[in-house]
């Protein structure tokens, strides 16, 4: 009885314990001002957003809990029940709005341009920037308004998965100018130098905190919260610590004070249209509007993967007979390749061939993105191919040797064909797996199938359908290459007769 | 048949001794295999028939002694370097017990590939080489089948075609009768012998007592790796 007496006991207080906790979402990976582990004690959480989410927790009576999700997965979180609320640098969007229950901005921020500090001069606006690349953070309003400027300027659109990168790979040269808010890029450009920030505002738009639909009542509360705290001084307070207070706040606050409701974006750019940015597309209209990209984005998916296959296996060919036939260092060092890149994650892989070897070797994107799956998947394709060539029997070898073929031609003609043919399956097997894994060298900003359902589901607020076509494409591609497997297999395989 | 040349000696094995660790497996083997001759190298399991017949073909390296193979000499304990070595193979054909055709080419393949890469005959002259063979060991309608369609006797008529596609003067087949009916012996008897009177060596390993009485012109007995 009194196990169980403490069981109740225990689970009662986890959950007057939870009903307690504000559990609240963010991504230190996007770092100060907004969130960033505490460089004293990297297991605690610091930045303005930490400290308005322990305001608003106080003012509901509740105890601010950090939870990690990534940025680009905020909304689904919360909406999934993970946090009650995301609190991240989150930009008020029609799509948004329409998804999730939004609270009052707490802060407005502007799209700025940043370029090399030499080209300063010439480049102070979209115009300028007529067939240039510009980078920003993928899935965000500065993405859908340069998507949209795109057609209209000549400018290609680089999209990144943080907000570090853009800035590095701008210094490199990659890219030309940095559309980001300008809390970003005013950090940034205080740590690393050559960067200018233009003056010219592209764009305005607010961060608001996101709770699930329905969660009205609490969103209210979170509302009333963040109006207080511009009433009594404490919102600007917090701001004016993380020195991101500037002229913009105090006229958003009195216009929410008095009621009103700010537009969710606008943008200042000639010639792009404010619908752009703030129209809520229908399914349909988003699934027209989307479905070429996307197939455009299966296009580089394949021949992304056919080629670094194509790569892979030639290199691991190559590896495996090294590894059979080779002296003694040379199989080590074989060996030590295919260990090193078996035994490290691929993401790691891909950041080193793009980012880390970048000062003495400048790839192009899909260049490295190339290089980097082919090199990782070689290391899996030669042993695959060393155990087949060492599955072939002595005897197949030893007959070809009577016959007069120097160990050459007997791994031309007769060990190689023969473990081709052992080794097609787990290939098949390989090449199915690289077809999705070649959706990590989004990192390296290659748009592929992934990363295009990425920035389609958080410009219409939904996985649903972009989740489902990217599914259906996917297939499209791996399901006849399965096939096509089957039939090689069945005709190297048929039984004897 | 007749004729000195005919009669010349083949092969000529002169005492060779194998050890594989510190098991001794020819201690000392001495035979000779004359042009014509069908010989019958035989032995209980275990007697070395199967590594005299490896080490005739150079897979194996034997430490001590010689064999003369039409004109070329091999001495115990040296490798015979790749020029010498691909001389050598040229010289002798030899049939697996379980034949080793390749798994992955046709019949009429595994007998041209070796004259097409090793011998760089033109592929055409090849096929039509191979052809006749096979035609002649009475399985020219296989030559399209995988080894893994072919029958056992099939199979080794197939292996023979291909261990004569470059004509060698030696023939070597190991444990040839292990696994045919009593008919199928009976034709690869007459089949060797045919070999042989057209002025071929043929040396087979066996211990098949009948056989060897009704088809082989000589044998040589081994007990624990030396010719008795």
């Amino acid at each position: 009885m009194r196990p169980l007496a403490l069981l109740l006991l225990l689970a009662a207080t986890t959950l007057g314990a939870q009903s307690r906790d504000m559990r609240w979402a963010a991504d230190p990976e996007g770092g100060a001002p907004y969130v960033q582990a505490d460089p004293a004690d990297p297991a605690r959480v610091e930045g303005f957003e930490v400290e308005i989410a322990d305001l608003i927790a106080r003012a509901l009576g509740r105890t601010a809990r950090f939870t990690l999700v990534a940025y680009a997965s905020i909304d689904q979180s919360v909406a999934r029940g993970d946090a009650d609320l995301g609190l991240n640098g989150l930009e008020d969007t029609p799509a948004r709005r329409a998804a999730m229950a939004v609270t009052v901005p707490y802060y407005e921020f502007r799209e700025v341009l940043s370029v090399r500090t030499a080209d300063a001069a010439g480049l102070g606006s979209l115009a300028d920037l007529a067939g240039r690349r510009v980078g920003t953070l993928g899935g965000t309003m500065a993405y859908e308004i340069l998507v949209a400027a795109g057609p209209r300027y000549r400018i290609e659109t680089v999209s990144y998965d943080d907000d570090v990168h853009p800035y590095s790979d701008l210094l490199l040269g990659r890219v030309d100018a940095v559309l980001l808010d300008n809390v970003i890029a005013e950090r940034r450009v205080s740590q690393v130098s050559g960067v200018t920030v233009q003056p010219g505002t592209i764009a305005t738009g607010h961060y608001v905190g996101v709770l699930a639909r329905g969660n009205d009542a609490m969103r209210d509360q979170v509302s009333g919260a963040l109006l207080t705290a511009m009433r009594d001084g404490s919102l600007e307070r917090i701001l004016r610590k993380w020195h991101v207070w500037n002229g913009d706040q105090p006229e958003l606050y009195a216009r929410l004070l008095r009621g009103e409701t700010p537009p969710t974006a606008s943008v200042a750019a000639d010639g792009i249209s404010n619908d752009t940015a703030a129209m809520v597309p229908t399914a349909w209209q988003a699934t027209r509007r989307y479905l070429p990209t996307l197939v455009r984005a299966a296009g580089v998916t394949l021949l992304l993967s056919c080629l670094s296959m194509a790569l892979a296996v030639a290199l691991g060919m190559l590896i495996a007979s090294g590894r059979v036939y080779g002296g003694a260092p040379l199989r080590a060092a074989l060996t030590g390749y295919v260990e090193l890149m078996r035994g490290t994650p691929i993401l790691l892989q891909l950041f080193v061939i793009y980012y880390g070897i970048a000062a003495a070797v400048r790839l192009p994107a899909f260049v490295a993105a190339l290089a980097g799956l082919a090199l990782n998947y070689a290391a899996y394709e030669s042993e695959i191919y060393r155990g087949a060539l060492e599955a072939v029997s002595i005897g197949q070898l030893e007959a070809a040797r009577t016959l007069g073929f120097t160990e050459r031609q007997i791994l031309a003609l007769v060990r190689g064909p023969q473990a081709f043919r052992l080794a097609l399956p787990p290939m098949t097997n390989d090449f199915v797996a690289l077809l999705k894994d070649s959706s990590l060298v989004s990192v390296l900003t290659v748009v592929e199938l992934t990363k295009q359902t990425q920035i389609f589901a958080a410009n219409i607020g939904s996985w649903v359908i972009p989740g489902s076509l990217c599914a259906a494409l996917y297939l499209a591609m791996s399901l006849p290459l399965a096939a096509t497997a089957r039939r090689l297999e069945r005709r190297w395989k048929a039984p004897t007769s | 048949m007749e004729g000195a040349d005919l009669m010349s000696v083949v092969l000529d094995v002169r005492d060779v001794h194998l050890r594989r660790g510190t098991r001794r497996i020819l201690t000392g083997m001495s035979f000779e295999v004359p042009r014509g001759a069908l010989i019958a190298l035989m032995g209980p399991s275990g007697s070395g028939k199967t590594t005299m017949l490896r080490a005739i073909a150079a897979l194996e390296r034997f430490d001590q002694g010689t064999i003369v193979l039409e004109g070329l000499a091999a001495a115990g304990g040296r490798m015979l370097g790749r020029d010498a070595l691909r001389e050598w193979r040229a010289r002798l054909g030899l049939v697996f017990q379980f034949h080793h055709l390749f798994d992955h080419l046709t019949a009429l393949d595994n007998v041209t590939l070796a004259p097409v890469h090793v011998h760089r005959v033109a592929r055409a002259t090849a096929e039509r080489r191979a052809r006749d063979l096979l035609q002649s060991l009475g399985v020219e309608h296989r030559a399209g089948a995988l080894p893994r369609e072919l029958s056992g006797g099939e199979a080794q008529r197939v292996a023979i075609a291909r261990a004569l596609a470059l004509d060698p003067p030696l023939l070597m087949m190991d444990e040839p009768t292990a696994s045919l009916d009593p008919a199928r012996r009976g034709e690869l008897g007459l089949l060797l012998r045919s070999l042989a009177a057209r002025g071929r060596a043929v040396l087979v390993s066996t211990h098949d007592d009948a056989f060897v009485g009704e088809f082989a012109t000589g044998a040589v007995r081994m007990v624990d790796g030396a010719a008795q």
